[in-house]
């Protein structure tokens, strides 16, 4: 069986060009502070959400929308709506992460098909069999730092559909419990659905060297001819002591196309591209890189070459915790 | 480490040289009125800039003696063309493939500024949100330039033709698998 390739769509005509490249599927968010890639000029409103979702449907594609932030107090209304709205404009799940909104989906939207975001860190087994129970939850996006080892014992004792990531921009934290955007810039993914907000972010060139700020602290400095990293805090380069260095980790992404036929048998349904926040060229490009692999990887066929280096930040890949030797 | 360059093409050093010396006053004007044509056109890009539709962006295509300046003012945009250095709330730098490039779909800006193809300097969230109207309008200045010329449209697509083939700038909107 083919795995399913669940890709990104930060605008319409990314979403245009994910399906034409081949997704199976693809997901996406409204254009507020409901889904964790609140960019300026990035999302869905209302009507491009429709006529977004009837296109995929028209090409035998599906969209999931991503409602996957966690309620502020006494704001829950807007997240509410977002799940109607995201229902009856046809929607064929939505991805959430608060235990509040799974609750009032199940009970409120019983027939709209509920996947677990990577929001919720979700990383072990009883834990996805809990949100399964409790909240009828169908498919669970797995956290950056299980090992396909890791996958496989899930998958061994759980019923619910996995997702994992293979390509993009590299969360190493639990995701949904991540607060270091916060101290710097007073936003996080988790409530307002951005890290490290560009509002907050500046660049500064000086004869080529380049300096990243994130709330006025410089994050990077880098020589002329060196990749451009982007300032988040968990892939800065600090100085501690007498060393400098990445503390966390370096700036890469994470490109697990190697490992396709080891997540086929780890059990893994569905394969999932980050990069809502990317243009179409990029989806295009890596949607159908990764259309081929999982096409080649079902009929049997060797891996086609990645082409996807420079796509990638830092211009650096990684196959992430997937092998263990990245811990 | 070094970066991976894109290996975007660079304008023709003899025409680029040529335009320290062409009049820019009306090359500024036919891009005001291709802008205001835009904007008639295409009125979503403009809604999609949000809080940033007034922010002043200037474009510098490091490979022409040139830079423009570009207000959108809510889809009533202003631009304006300059041999000076011009000022603005944000700015981005590259060659001109590379910032035709991303217009068409067939480079994406992020891989562009990683690999230092790309500079932007200024206020980063506007010109994020400029890259998503933009990229969001599938605009193909080619096909545009021909709406606007009226009887002339045939003449004016050969013309484009020519000068995407010698010099290696995307002029017109191709598959978006293309750049790489």
């Amino acid at each position: 069986m083919v795995m399913e390739i669940v890709c990104p769509a930060g605008t319409p005509a990314s979403l245009r060009a994910a399906v034409k490249a081949g997704a199976h599927t693809v997901y996406c968010g409204f254009a507020d502070e409901t889904n964790a890639r609140n960019f300026p000029g990035l999302n869905f409103d209302r009507d491009e959400i429709r006529d977004g979702i009837a296109f995929a449907h028209d090409h035998g594609a599906k969209v999931l929308v991503a409602i996957n932030t966690f309620p502020r107090a006494g704001a829950e209304p807007l997240w509410h709506r977002a799940l109607a709205d995201a229902e009856s404009a046809g929607a064929d799940a939505v991805i959430l992460a608060d235990l509040g909104l799974l609750a009032h989906a199940a009970q409120h939207h019983p027939n709209l098909r509920r996947h677990l975001s990577v929001q919720a860190a979700a990383a072990n087994a009883d834990m996805i069999n809990f949100y399964a129970r409790a909240f009828g939850v169908k498919r669970v996006v797995l956290p950056r730092v299980l090992s396909v080892q890791e996958i496989t014992a899930i998958n061994a004792e759980t019923e619910v559909e996995t997702e994992v990531f293979v390509f993009g921009g590299l969360c190493v934290m639990a995701e949904g419990r991540c607060m270091l955007s916060s101290y710097a810039t007073g936003q996080s993914p988790n409530m307002n659905g951005v890290c490290s907000p560009a509002s907050h972010v500046d660049y500064h060139d000086e004869a080529g060297a380049l300096s990243a700020r994130l709330g006025g602290y410089t994050i990077h400095q880098v020589a002329a001819g060196e990749p451009a990293p982007y300032p988040t805090l968990c892939k800065g380069c600090f100085q501690a002591g007498e060393k400098t260095g990445h503390l966390f980790e370096d700036p890469v992404s994470l490109n697990a196309e190697t490992l396709i036929p080891q997540l086929a048998e780890a059990g893994v349904t569905a394969l999932k591209i980050e990069g809502r926040q990317r243009s179409r060229a990029y989806v295009a490009k890596v949607v159908r890189n990764f259309r081929a692999a999982v096409d080649a990887q079902a009929a049997g066929l060797p891996m086609p070459e990645g082409m996807l280096a420079s796509l990638t930040e830092g211009q650096a890949a990684t196959a992430g915790a997937y092998k263990k030797t990245w811990r | 480490m070094s970066s991976q360059s894109v290996h975007l093409p660079l304008f023709p050093r003899l025409p680029a040289l040529a335009l320290r010396w062409v009049p820019v006053t009306p090359l500024s004007m036919a891009l005001a009125g291709f802008a205001r044509h835009l904007a008639q056109r295409h009125p979503g890009m403009f809604r999609r800039l949000g809080r940033y539709d007034q922010t002043r962006f200037v474009l510098d295509p490091t490979d022409l003696p040139i830079s423009i300046l570009l207000e959108p003012r809510g889809g009533k945009p202003r631009l304006y063309l300059s041999r000076r250095k011009l000022r603005g709330d944000a700015r981005i730098a590259g060659p001109l493939a590379g910032l035709l490039g991303m217009v068409h779909g067939t480079y994406d800006g992020d891989a562009l500024f990683f690999s230092r193809d790309l500079l932007i300097e200024g206020d980063t969230a506007a010109v994020l949100a400029l890259r998503n109207a933009i990229d969001d309008a599938e605009l193909d200045l080619s096909a545009e330039a021909q709406a606007m010329s009226g009887p002339f449209a045939a003449q004016v697509k050969r013309l484009i033709a020519l000068a995407e083939a010698r010099t290696g700038v995307a002029l017109s909107r191709h598959e978006e698998i293309d750049g790489w």
